[in-house]
């Protein structure tokens, strides 16, 4: 028995002191909307993103190269999994990074755990990635429906918002979105007076605009995102909702939505975000670094997580000298407490959620804006522990394995 | 929810003309160009997006405004129109319209593809000129002084241009080359001119529409797309080539949409199709059509 034990041990022992990558390279893929509605805050930015982590990490590991490849998803689940399954079998890709559209990266999150291999979500908004289809493999990065939800939610009624009327989209994600943060609403001790929903892609909203202004609500929540918030918000300003003393609270927004906007049309818009460029001194340096390779343009959150996620992905390969086993690295991932200049410290939970404070921001007037991309200021900071869904209300199978 | 005050009905009915302005301008621009050239002119959703992009350009890079972009959009954006006309749609002529609405088609989505890649997908901001900025403050809602702007300057083309086919010389020329154009070139009249001049006037009318769209709607490589195939159903009801048809179905069916947009708004992106599927059935030529 004991000459088996060390049989096996001599022969393991070779193999765990040798680095053991699959494919003798450690192949990351961006995979994300290149061309439509998300283009902008994910898109080639987060493929930027993705090699600044491999450069600021050396580039190789151990020897290893480190290589970024990227695809368009077109925000189709069909097309995302038939990329992700050959990424996975045929070009041996350790590990997916991104994803925009909720239903592509609940598609992926389950290729990814069949396949054993790693998922890091920076650009979903769907908190079921780490509530009930949560995943051993996956880790959800920068923020979900739920965190936006409750930063915004709350933290605007305790500022006296405490009337809320909804424009929603109406499909899945814009559903969820309004009733999340209508219960957050009613939580904190606000009322919801009504609600419309409007078809995805629609050019004109004033008709619904009227519909909230009409309901006197103090507070109009957008539930819906990209095109359809930047036409809601141009027409609020242009029917004088918020110099008629309504406030707008986007429910997802991103740093590109505002700058497509304008600050003329976007300010006094309250939102949440994890990640602001213009935060503290390292965010800066961080930004102004991208910048330079991104023709000017500041990083989105979705796009400096994807930063955040791979330099930590790398960290843990490091560690395990091996990416064979895409389980195991998400446990030393989630071992390991994470410390970049994008988050600061943060920590990743057993359902694969990565916890950071999120931010309430408004939207600063032109006058108080001293250049291109100086648009937000600081609300309120939401401790990860008051933004993020607590680790039991979740129903991810993960954790009541633990128990 | 059927208990609406008259006074929001009101101001939904005024918001439908306003976007029935614009489903007004460019299916009378699509009406024309099908009228004589026998052309589905399917990039007139992207020639609308250049239009604004042009204004955005124009604004961007030289500081040239939103009054000079009202006119050298759409000059710009017709000469586009005249090397199409030209280069590609004359090449066709004379086969089944369906060979020019793949071609006009297969543009768009080159346009729209390549401007996608330049400029990102959120858009551009484009600020309104100062001069209609703010709004007049009646009874039951706010009506911002660009909306009226923009049906004014709707109405003012539409019937001006109605005017221009059905009561001048110029007008009935162009309406005898619909008809019979080897008789009209008989008498002198240089058709292959009138022409490639009335389909670069057509995609002017889409880039003044793009122009009046910049400073609400965000300037973007999809605009066009979101757009155009509300104005096809809006030129298949009004009946196809018809004039007077394209602008009153326009108005009218903005109206319509904004209704629905308070009694049911999720059926509001269908209810025009809707009516189309009806009118096809009752009169295949569309309302104001002639039958074949």
């Amino acid at each position: 028995m004991n000459a088996r034990i060390a049989l096996v041990l001599a022969l393991a022992l070779p193999l765990a002191a040798r680095a053991d990558f699959t494919g003798k390279v450690i192949k990351i893929g961006v995979l994300n909307d290149q061309s439509g509605p998300y283009a902008d805050l994910a898109g080639q930015g987060s493929v930027i993103a993705a090699k600044m982590a491999v450069e600021d990490s050396g580039g190789k590991i151990d020897g290893t190269p480190v290589e970024v490849i990227s695809a368009d998803h077109q925000n189709k689940p069909d097309v995302g999994s038939s990329i992700a399954r050959q990424w996975y079998d045929v070009e041996g890709v350790d590990v997916i990074v991104d994803v925009p559209t909720s239903s592509v990266a609940l598609a992926v999150s389950q290729i990814t755990r069949e396949k054993n291999k790693v998922f890091l979500g920076s650009s979903p908004g769907t908190s079921d990635l780490t509530g009930k289809s949560c995943s051993p493999n996956t880790v959800h990065w920068t923020y979900d429906t739920y965190a936006q939800a409750h930063t915004t939610g709350s933290a605007v009624v305790q500022t006296g918002g405490d009337t809320w009327f909804f424009l929603t989209a109406d499909y899945a994600f814009g559903q969820a979105l309004e009733r999340d943060t209508a219960a957050v609403v009613v939580e904190s001790g606000g009322k919801v007076l009504g609600s419309v929903k409007h078809p995805l892609n629609t050019t004109d909203f004033s008709s619904f605009l009227l519909q909230a202004q009409s309901s006197k609500a103090k507070v109009i929540g957008l539930a819906n995102a990209g095109g359809d918030t930047i036409n809601t918000i141009k027409s609020a300003a242009e029917f004088g909702i918020v110099k008629g003393g309504q406030k707008m609270a986007g429910l997802l927004i991103f740093i590109s939505d505002i700058h497509a906007l304008g600050l003329q049309t976007a300010q006094g818009l309250l939102l949440s975000e994890g990640f602001y460029w213009d935060r503290d001194e390292q965010t800066r340096a961080f930004s102004k670094k991208y910048a330079q390779k991104s023709g000017g343009k500041m990083p989105t959150s979705a796009q400096a997580g994807v930063y955040s996620a791979v330099l930590h992905y790398l960290k843990a390969v490091k560690a395990l000298k091996s990416d064979a086993d895409g389980k195991a690295v998400v446990d030393q991932m989630k071992k390991t407490p994470t410390d970049d200049p994008v988050f600061g410290k943060g920590t990743i939970r057993a359902d694969g959620r990565k916890l950071h404070p999120m931010y309430l921001y408004e939207v600063k007037k032109p006058s108080e804006s001293k250049g291109p991309w100086d648009y937000y200021k600081l609300v309120k900071e939401v401790p990860a522990d008051k933004a993020y869904r607590p680790l039991d209300k979740g129903d991810c199978p993960l954790v009541a394995a633990k128990k | 929810m059927l208990a609406v005050p008259i006074q929001a009905l009101f101001g939904q009915v005024l918001i439908g003309l306003i976007n029935g302005a614009f489903y007004a301008l460019l299916s009378l621009g699509l009406a024309i160009i099908f009228g004589l050239l026998n052309v589905i002119n399917f990039c007139h959703g992207a020639l609308y997006m250049l239009g604004a992009f042009v204004a955005w350009f124009l604004m961007d890079k030289a500081g040239i405004g939103y009054w000079p972009a009202l006119i050298l959009a759409p000059l710009a954006v017709g000469i586009v129109g005249v090397g199409i006309e030209r280069g590609l749609l004359r090449r066709i002529s004379g086969l089944d319209p369906l060979y020019g609405l793949l071609l006009t088609f297969g543009l768009a989505l080159i346009l729209q593809g390549l401007f996608s890649n330049w400029f990102g997908s959120s858009g551009m901001p484009y600020d309104m000129p100062e001069q209609l900025r703010g709004g007049q403050i009646l009874p039951f809602m706010v009506l911002p002084n660009y909306r009226v702007w923009v049906i004014g300057v709707s109405l003012v083309v539409c019937l001006g241009t109605w005017a221009v086919i059905e009561r001048t010389r110029l007008g009935s020329w162009l309406r005898a080359a619909t008809e019979n154009a080897p008789l009209v070139s008989a008498f002198g009249i240089n058709v292959p001119r009138i022409v490639t001049l009335t389909y670069a006037f057509g995609v002017g009318l889409a880039a003044l529409a793009g122009v009046l769209a910049a400073p609400i709607y965000r300037v973007s490589p999809q605009m066009g797309a979101d757009l155009i195939i509300v104005v096809f159903a809006v030129v298949v009801i009004g009946g196809m080539g018809s004039i007077l048809g394209s602008i009153v179905t326009g108005f009218a069916l903005g109206v319509l949409e904004g209704l629905t947009k308070v009694f049911y708004p999720e059926a509001s992106n269908t209810v025009i199709f809707v009516i189309m599927a009806i009118v096809l059935l009752i009169r295949p030529a569309g309302l104001f059509g002639k039958s074949a």
